[in-house]
């Protein structure tokens, strides 16, 4: 396969940025996306120049570091995938495809294709845990939960952080992360304690990043490689107004 | 946006029922209307509970309208750098098109204060017989009116579509199956409430009233 690629290249987080096209030849089939962009950079080393910068760690669609925005599609065209595990015969002969980092004012681009979601880490530190005490695990059956919660919570514990919900978000909003991580947490005995002092430090540490306001809009969970379903903003929604009537923290309450 | 959302959704009902009485003649449609300005009374003065209505309306239009905004301009501000490659919508089309959706919507109700409250762009124009206004806004010659009107509802419905789904999320809707549910709620109650509007003009336009 031979591929017209316009990609965006940005030298550091105060260059202004471009799109640069680039011509790639004998693209097989079975390469992943990130091994076509190796491909790619491997030809820019051997001529002098700067290789692409992108996101990627584990390559088996688990850990979310790689994102990128595949021709306006957050990790392209094939749904529940991760652009590493996205492979070339998705694309055809002759194609051109335009690359691009996640955009969203709390994701500032570091260089070309590599954003900083440490947004994202300041939305967990402001809920996103239990407290429980460390130590050897616990006996399974000691807590018992509900199998219908257990699944929900595990459905959405599934979301590995990508990022791909706010840079398809026509808002750029961040509520289906903080959503599937309140949703995680709230659906289980172990984080009752928190429950709804979480909710609101998670909703505010998501706005004070600067991310936009949720529309339900659903772009969202169209694009999450783990299928995140947008109930989970509501399942927050509900959280968000039981603890704003709630004085929970209040001693004698 | 859900609050104030629903309260000019509960109007929208009211309006459409009260409109439909066109059917039942000219002497029914304006005896409503006129009942309209005396509801309450002899506690309110007349036209007395018709201003609370239009005062609490306003509240509920401007504190939407504020919402949105704060929205709209927050979502601007979380996007500073475009994207070069813009992909077509793939969640809901009504989703994507609130904002200007709303913008048609309040020109309209502008103008359709302008035409059947004050009667200022009504040829008619007369207050005691709102029928007559009515028949002669959508006469056959003032197509335009009539197609204007149908331009609104069918924005109005958009709106609806995806506003009442949103509301009901906003409000804590919460399971997977509630949301088909909420969904088909919306999609039923939009259409709904677009034929219930559109009967009238329709109706007009083809001599059923007339």
């Amino acid at each position: 396969m031979n591929l017209t690629l316009r990609i965006w290249r940005q030298s550091g987080p105060q260059d202004k940025g471009r799109m640069v096209t680039y011509q790639v030849d004998d693209v097989s089939p079975d390469m992943s996306f990130l091994e076509m962009l190796d491909v790619l950079n491997e030809r820019l080393i051997l001529d002098g120049e700067e290789p692409v910068a992108f996101d990627h760690d584990c390559r088996e669609g688990i850990c979310g570091m790689c994102g990128l925005m595949i021709n306006g599609n957050a990790h392209g065209p094939q749904r529940g995938t991760t652009a590493c595990q996205l492979h070339m015969r998705q694309f055809k002969d002759g194609d051109t495809i335009d690359i691009e980092p996640w955009r969203a004012r709390p994701f500032p681009v570091i260089k070309d294709l590599v954003v900083d979601r440490s947004a994202f880490d300041q939305i967990i530190a402001a809920g996103g845990y239990i407290t429980a005490p460390t130590g050897s695990a616990p006996e399974a059956h000691s807590v018992p939960v509900a199998k219908a919660n257990a699944d929900a919570a595990f459905e959405s514990a599934a979301c590995i952080g990508c990022g791909a919900c706010v840079a398809a978000c026509p808002n750029g909003s961040g509520l289906l992360f903080t959503a599937a991580k309140v949703t995680q947490l709230s659906l289980m005995p172990q984080g009752q304690p928190e429950r709804y002092t979480r909710v609101i430090g998670m909703v505010d540490a998501h706005d004070e990043a600067g991310f936009g306001g949720c529309t339900n809009a659903g772009e969202c969970t169209v694009v999450c490689p783990k299928g995140i379903p947008l109930s989970t903003i509501g399942r927050l929604n509900r959280d968000y107004l039981a603890a704003t009537t709630k004085r929970g923290d209040t001693p004698g309450t | 946006m859900a609050v104030t959302g629903i309260l000019l959704v509960l109007f929208l009902i009211a309006h459409m029922l009260g409109n439909l009485k066109i059917f039942t003649g000219a002497t029914a449609f304006n005896h409503y209307a006129g009942w309209l300005r005396e509801i309450g009374a002899p506690l309110l003065p007349s036209t007395g509970f018709l201003w609370l209505q239009r005062v609490g309306l306003l509240v509920a239009v401007l504190l939407h309208i504020w919402a949105a905004t704060v929205l709209a301009l927050r979502a601007r501000a979380a996007r500073p750098v475009r994207y070069a490659h813009r992909k077509k919508i793939q969640g809901s089309y009504a989703a994507r098109t609130m904002r200007w959706g709303g913008v048609i919507i309040l020109l309209f109700v502008v103008y359709h204060i302008l035409d059947l409250t004050t009667g200022t762009l009504n040829p008619v124009g007369d207050s005691t017989r709102p029928y007559a206004n009515v028949v002669a806004d959508f006469a056959p010659g003032r197509w335009y009116v009539t197609l204007f009107y149908t331009l609104a509802i069918v924005a109005l419905g958009f709106h609806l579509r995806h506003g009442v789904f949103s509301a009901l999320r906003s409000l804590g809707q919460q399971t997977p199956r509630g949301e088909q549910r909420a969904r088909a709620v919306a999609l039923v109650f939009a259409v709904a409430l677009c034929v219930g509007y559109l009967l009238v003009p329709f109706a007009v336009l083809t001599g059923l009233v007339s």
